[in-house]
């Protein structure tokens, strides 16, 4: 029988999960951290799929929650860029190190 | 070993190396690219899965889009230079760790599972083809689906208030928000 086992895609995505995850945690770019915010969206995403595919094949649930999630990283990524954006404008700079007027 | 699973190792490689390129590159530029790269391995998943028109969608909104306006970005702030000063070394052996504790956790629990005879049977139908998925989204899915759509004004509303530059001295004070800065 031919085909994939589902503990190797799941592994997969996993991994792309804490990857996302270590360059949130590690870079200070603000962009940088966007991009690990979608490595993290699009793991999840793989793990809908496959559960779609793998739980209910005839059914399409799964795949309408990536559809919808994608949806929202896009508006997301657009509220987000025009932050940064004034962000730039008035400090010169997108390292969160230097927005601290905020910080306690 | 079928084509099916060589093409599934080689997409899983693809994927998690250009993954581990993101977040390791210092130049942002870089970073966006070994992204794409990113979504067109993952794109390929979905394919294997069957799921035919995300796959399409996942390159056109995210390669197509979301990253093009990435790229403007940084490259409208000059970034495109890799002057990310040195980080503390104990933060990134933190991240490590934190990252590393939750998916060793993930990984033991996922070996433990049960997956007997769950074999993706690839290849075989056609429930991701934009026929059934239009069908399923405007009847079941519908009051989503137009949510989405006021989610999606309000998102542009909000990004165009956002990214508005403010106003100058001599029209100051006309509306609350500019003549607060």
């Amino acid at each position: 029988m031919s085909g994939i086992p589902i503990s190797h895609i799941l592994f997969l995505s996993t991994a792309l999960f804490f990857i996302g995850m270590y360059g949130l945690f590690t870079r200070r770019n603000l962009i940088t951290m966007l991009m690990a915010i979608e490595l993290i969206l699009n793991s999840v995403n793989i793990n809908f799929v496959v559960f779609n595919k793998f739980l209910w094949p005839g059914k399409l649930d799964g795949i309408f929650f990536t559809i919808f999630i994608i949806t929202i990283a896009a508006a997301e990524a657009a509220v987000a860029i025009a932050i940064i954006i004034n962000l730039f404008r008035s400090h010169r700079s997108i390292d969160v190190e230097d927005a601290t007027e905020m910080k306690w | 070993m079928s084509i099916t699973l060589i093409l599934f190792w080689f997409l899983s490689v693809l994927a998690l190396f250009s993954a581990a390129m993101v977040v390791a590159s210092k130049n942002p530029v870089y970073s966006v690219l070994w992204l794409i790269l990113v979504f067109f391995a993952i794109s390929g998943h979905y394919l294997l899965l069957n799921a035919q028109f995300l796959a399409i969608v996942n390159i056109i909104v995210y390669a197509g889009a979301i990253m093009v306006l990435f790229l403007f970005v940084i490259m409208l702030m000059n970034l495109n230079k890799s002057n990310e000063p040195k980080r503390n070394k104990w933060l990134n052996l933190a991240g490590v760790l934190a990252g590393g504790c939750l998916l060793l956790v993930l990984v033991a629990a996922l070996k433990n599972a049960e997956t007997k005879a769950t074999l993706a049977e690839t290849g075989t139908g056609n429930i991701g083809l934009i026929e059934n998925l239009g069908k399923a989204l405007f009847t079941d899915y519908v009051v989503p689906f137009e949510i989405s759509s006021v989610l999606f004004l309000s998102a542009m509303v909000g990004a165009v208030v956002l990214g508005k530059k403010e106003s100058s001295p001599d029209t100051a004070g006309q509306s609350g928000k500019s003549s607060e800065k």
